[in-house]
Parts: C-alpha cells; structure tokens; sequence
C-alpha cells in the first residue's frame, strides 16, 4: 500500500529527525551561553563514546562506566574552560570559534591516543528490530532515542527557564560583559554549560555508537546536525528537537520521492537547502531570538 | 605507551625505520590515525612483520636486507601524494608504494609512471589497469573491482542453484555515494544482461551514517539479495538499516573492503549471518601466520601493540601485500642479480610474479590467497574472489575461490582502455615484442 510506505518513511524520518537533535542539543547548549559554535561537538561526541565503551572493556559494569564517563566528560569540560577559554573572554565570537576548531582536532587525537584506534560495537539492549503497525514497520530503538531526546530536551527547556542557573547561562549568552557586570560568575558559568554539553554527547554518543559502533567515524554524525541548527536556530533547545523533525522527515520523503527524478542520493545536500529556504523566511531560525539593534 | 599513541603523538613526522643505502628499500605509506587508523594499523603491521620476519629468518632477500619507513598518510590524498615525493627516491629508491586508498593511487599515478615506481593496488584502485600494456606501473594483484563484482554474482548463482536461476530474480545495488561506489555499475548491468535478473542501483550518499530512506525503498521493491558496495562507516550502517526493516543479512554480499572485523563488530549482532567477498582470508592456522608470531613476536620485534589482532583479516592482508612484494623482488632478482634493484626492476618482478600451488606451500600460504601468475599483459594475475560470512564472533568461508567472468570483464577492460590511450595519446606496449 503506497500511503502505508509513505507512512513509513514519514514516521522513519521523524524518528532519525530526533536523533540529529540530539547532536544538535550540544551545539545549541554551548551558543546559548557563550554565543560561541563550537565546532569541537563532534569530536566529543566521539571522545564520550569511546571512554564509554574503553571503561566497560575493562570489566566496569554499564552504570558505573556511564558514571565514570559522565565525570570525565565533566572534568574535560572544566578543563576546556580553564585551558581554553578562559584566556579568550571578552575575545570576538570569531576567536573563540577558531580555538573550538583546535580543540576538535585535539580531543580526535586524544581519543584515539587514550583509548586505541579499535572499532568497538555497543549494545545498549535494545534490539534495532523493527515492529509492525499496521504494516507500518517503526524501530524499537528509534523509539527509545525519541523517548531519550523527549526527556532531555524537556529537562533543559526546563533548565534554561525555570532555574536561577538556566536564567545566568540566558544572560551570559546575551552580554559577558553585563552579565559579568551583575555578579554572574561567568567563569563557572562556562564551566557548568562545558560539562552539560558533555554530558549530552554522551548521550548522543551512546545512541549513535549504538547505530554505527563506536569508532572516529561518529565525528561526521555532526554533518546531520547542521541543517538542524540553521532551521531550529542555534539559541532554541525546542528548536533542536522541531528542526530535527522537520530535516528528517523532510531529508527521507526527498530522497524517496524526488530523489529518482534526479538521480538519488541527495539525502545530504537536501536538508541543507531546506533550512536555506527558511532563512530566506526566518534568517533567525524558527525559534532563534531576534536581534534588533538600535542604529 | 602503546605503539598508537607513539604513532599520533608523531603523526605529523615520518617514522623512520632502519634504512640503509645499500639495501632493498620499501615505503610504508600507512595510516595508524584518523578515521580508517583501525584498518590501517593492522594492515601495515602485517606487511611490516612480514618484512622483518623475512630478515630475521632469510637475512633479505638473495642477501639483501629488506628495509622500510613509515610516512602517515591518514588517508588523505594530500598526504598521501606528499609521503609519495617524500619516500620515493629514499634509501636508493622506493621499490614500489601500497597505499590502500584508490583516491591516493589515482592521485600518485602519473607521477610513478614517469618515477618509473610500482603501485600495487591489491584488490583496489583503477580496475582496468589489470591491463598492463596501458598502465605498466600499476598492479591491482589478485582481484581487481570488478573482478570482485563478477564474483558477488556469481556467488550468488551458486546460492540460487546455478546462474541460470538467477533469471527473473531482483538485486539491489546498495553502492556508497562515490567514485569508488560507482565504479563496478557498468559491471553489474552487464551481468544482469547475461543472466537475465532485474537490478536496481541505489545510491548512499557519502559517509553513509544514515541509511534509512533507501532501506525503506529497498523493504518496498523485496529484492531476492542485497549487493553491497561500501567502505568505513556505511557497512555497519547498511547491516543495522537491515536488520530495522527486517531484511535477512543472509542476502547481503559485500565486497573486501565491507569485510572485515570492524566492519562487522560495530555492527553488533545486526551483522550475524551477512557474508562479504575476500582477496586474503583470515586466521591463524596458516603456517606463515605461526611462523611470523613465534619469529618475530618471539624476539619481541613484532608490529602490532596486541598480538591478539594476528590473523585478523586486515592483518592477513597485510602480510599477503609483504608477500607479493617480497616474491616480486625475488622475481626480480632472478633477472637482475642479487643487488639493491630499482622501481623499474621490481616492476619487472612484479610483472613475473609466479605464486603455483608449489610456491604456496614452500611460502606456507596455501588456500591463504589465490595463486597468483602475472605477465606484461596480466597485471591482476588471478582474478580470484572467496566468500565469508559473519557467525557473530568470526569470518567464515563459505565458498571456494570464484574466478571473476572474464567473458564480462574483458570486453570492459578493453573497451576502457582504448578510451584511456586516446585520452593520452598514447601507444599501447607490445607485450609479444618485450618478451
């Protein structure tokens, strides 16, 4: 039945939508509070999986290795704060975008000289198998990370709006230098977003592992988060998650649907012109904050 | 620290191994860091302990110690072309480069024609440079691409009862976005012509981390088997997208580069039962494999920081590439002396290489990797391809060696390398003449 396929690859690409969010989320975390896009997302997607899965090689059962985990991706990112960034505040966006490129290539080549080069599987006991709806086949894992994304984003919206934390990390995003002004530390500020950012690529680190196994290769996985940011907007922790829908349901129903008129395989640059095509609309984003400045 | 940390840590410098001018000098363009550093470290490390294992046993070859150095290429054709001009007039000259990367070899192929310096491109690169007379210096031993392309189909024959069944059946093309992806199209159409079965091409854009859409169109057109076309990432991508829409692994034939270990453990238990072709099988039952592990590893100069990858399959092949290079010096001796030769002297040898049932044994290798018998014509030399599959923990074969379908390739080769020498303007060698 054609509308059950049709289903099948709107639901599909809903579900993968939800997994570019999640690398998104980190991105969108680090911008929030420090308007810088840190290019290094990827790498510690990579370095979080990889620690993950190196702890549990060496007999740590899975909660504790995800807690070790957790603590490192944490202290990384204290370090990167005071290694890195300290010495930038107050420097243009630009400068602080630039010592994220160094970093990304850092921790890529601290990952592999700590943990090995190895491709490790990851199993996190929950079958990719599919179940049947209808004659509408949905994955059971695609679910879980649906189920995962829901819950964090839903614990840092809440974050971000209701918490005296969440309202300093708004006004260090705005302003340093007011925010500073008011007695926010930014500093720890920093300190804090690095290690929440951390721990959401872990997460994304985990289920991505999952998919791919665990190998260098989860650095491209940012690749899928881009168009996310440029259509959700890179201040907006809904915005993540409605961007990522919106790309992957639109990225799978263009590559099954006018992907024969034109050959195929354009499921990479399609989602990269959609979120163009909402700039021309939105330049902001859907739910980037608009700037209006007084000339 | 362990030999990989050494290696990023120097990853921007040239690893110097024990060089002399008077010996027979080998360049190891490897890759022990970056995205494809799990294949490379074990690849490079097979032929490395091959070469020591041969001066450790043999003193060199004919008396002439084998030497080697490293340059980190990371995959990377900008890299690659730069540890190409760095290695290639080295320690009396570079005998003959194996990069294990079609987009470096594209990249060095004209520059090692007019180096006079061999590329071997086992089981990759430019599949109708197995035509000798247009591409002198390149060498895609033991199988070319297409080669291997012909063998998935006929393997699959075999599992339908004979290629006559094969007529009225559908197979799906899953091929990675890509030059290298594209390159076997032209070859599988012509076998669907042949053998009468429906085939569908469907394209992966590179890297091939998401696969969703085209495993829902492969679910809605039901084909019989699923012809894999992948390298890195996109393997274990496919298998888990497979096992999603609930597509048996059973029906999913890759090629060599979809068929080792990482290919298959990141895939978890999606990959359970998925089969894909080699050029070099795995293991350690092969005497040469004992040998190397008790000589070499015995005397603590061996390769690998855990002895535990000796006999993985990109191990293996790693040694099979020291063998066809060390048989190809050998050959060459026989013509020019026991003597530090250069890149066009080996190419000589390689293009007389003779690996019979006889030679297999004497080098302890037999069933390890088809014969292999090269001419100035033939640079491939066998055109042999077996089948694995994936039980969970191993590569199981389960076929013999397929001989590629030359009433296929042939034609193609041909008909390619005719347009090659135009494009050139070149002048075909006469092999009758040189013999």
């Amino acid at each position: 039945m054609e509308w059950q396929f049709f289903l099948e690859v709107l639901v599909g690409g809903l579900l993968a939508g939800v997994m570019y969010s999640l690398v998104a989320l980190g991105f969108v975390l680090i911008y929030k509070a420090s308007g810088v896009f840190n290019f290094a997302q990827g790498a510690m997607v990579l370095f979080a999986a990889l620690s993950f899965v190196s702890i549990q090689a060496m007999g740590v059962p899975f909660w504790l290795a995800l807690l070790l985990t957790l603590a490192l991706m944490v202290l990384l990112g204290v370090g990167i704060e005071r290694v890195v960034l300290r010495p930038l505040v107050n420097q243009p966006p630009i400068t602080l975008f630039m010592a994220t490129i160094g970093l990304s290539f850092f921790l890529e080549g601290l990952a592999q000289m700590v943990w090995g080069t190895d491709v490790h599987g990851l199993e996190l006991g929950i079958a990719d198998e599919p179940f049947d709806v209808g004659g509408v086949f949905i994955s059971k894992f695609d679910l879980f990370a649906a189920a995962v994304g829901g819950t964090l984003v839903a614990a840092l919206a809440l974050f971000f709006s209701k918490t005296k934390l969440g309202r300093a990390l708004r006004a260090v995003a705005d302003d340093h230098q007011a925010a500073m002004s008011v007695g926010i530390p930014l500093k720890h500020i920093w300190a804090i977003v690095w290690g929440v950012a951390g721990f959401v690529a872990l997460v994304a680190g985990l289920l991505w592992g999952s998919r791919l196994g665990v190998q260098f290769a989860l650095t491209l996985v940012v690749l899928k988060a881009l168009p996310v940011l440029i259509l959700g907007g890179f201040t907006s922790v809904p915005g993540a998650i409605i961007g990522g829908l919106i790309i992957g349901a639109g990225e799978k129903l263009a590559e099954v649907y006018l992907g024969p008129f034109v050959g195929g395989g354009i499921e990479n640059w399609f989602p990269y012109m959609l979120a163009l095509l909402f700039l021309l609309v939105r330049p902001e984003g859907l739910f980037g904050e608009k700037h209006i400045e007084r000339v | 620290m362990n030999k990989t940390a050494v290696a990023v840590s120097l990853a921007l410098l040239t690893v110097a191994g024990v060089a002399q001018a008077a010996d027979q000098f080998i360049p190891i363009p490897s890759y022990r860091v970056g995205a494809y550093a799990s294949g490379g470290a074990k690849f490079y490390g097979g032929m490395i302990d091959y070469l020591n294992y041969v001066n450790m046993k043999e003193g060199g070859v004919g008396g002439v110690k084998l030497t080697y150095e490293e340059c980190e290429t990371e995959y990377k054709n900008d890299r690659g072309v730069e540890c190409y001009e760095r290695l290639k007039a080295k320690n009396g000259g570079a005998s003959a480069f194996n990069f294990m990367s079609t987009g470096i070899t594209y990249a060095t192929m004209d520059r090692a024609e007019k180096d006079k310096i061999p590329l071997m491109t086992m089981g990759f690169g430019r599949a109708d440079a197995q035509d000798g007379r247009a591409f002198k210096y390149v060498f895609p031993l033991i199988t070319s691409y297409w080669s291997q392309a012909t063998a998935k189909v006929q393997f699959l024959g075999q599992r339908v009862g004979g290629m006559q069944n094969l007529k009225g059946k559908k197979i799906v093309n899953l091929y990675h976005g890509s030059a290298y992806g594209k390159e076997t199209i032209p070859v599988l159409d012509a076998m669907a012509k042949k053998y009468g079965f429906e085939l569908q091409h469907v394209e992966v854009p590179a890297p091939g981390t998401e696969q969703q859409s085209q495993w829902l169109e492969i679910r809605r057109a039901r084909p019989d088997f699923v012809l894999l076309r992948s390298w890195g990432v996109m393997t274990p991508a496919a298998l888990k997208s497979a096992q999603k829409v609930g597509f048996p692994r059973e029906n999913i034939v890759a090629n060599w580069w979809g068929g080792s270990e990482e290919d298959a453990i990141a895939a978890g238990d999606a990959a359970k039962g998925y089969i894909a072709g080699s050029f070099a099988l795995d293991g350690r039952q092969f005497p040469v494999i004992q040998n190397i592990e008790k000589t070499v590893y015995g005397a603590g100069k061996g390769n690998l920081s855990d002895k535990g990858f000796i006999g993985t399959v990109n191990y293996n092949r790693g040694v099979v590439s020291g063998i066809l290079m060390v048989e190809a010096i050998r050959a060459a001796q026989k013509k020019y002396g026991a003597k530090t030769l250069n890149g066009d002297q080996i190419r000589w040898g390689m293009e007389n290489l003779n690996i019979d049932a006889k030679r297999q044994q004497e080098l302890g290798v037999t069933d390890m990797f088809p014969q292999v018998k090269t001419s100035c014509q033939n640079h491939e030399g066998s055109g042999y391809t077996r089948f694995m599959q994936w039980d969970g923990k191993d590569w199981k074969p389960v076929s013999g060696w397929i001989k590629a379908d030359t009433g296929v390739t042939l034609p193609l080769i041909k008909a390619s390398v005719d347009k090659y020498s135009q494009e050139k303007s070149m002048k075909l060698r006469d092999c009758a003449a040189e013999k």
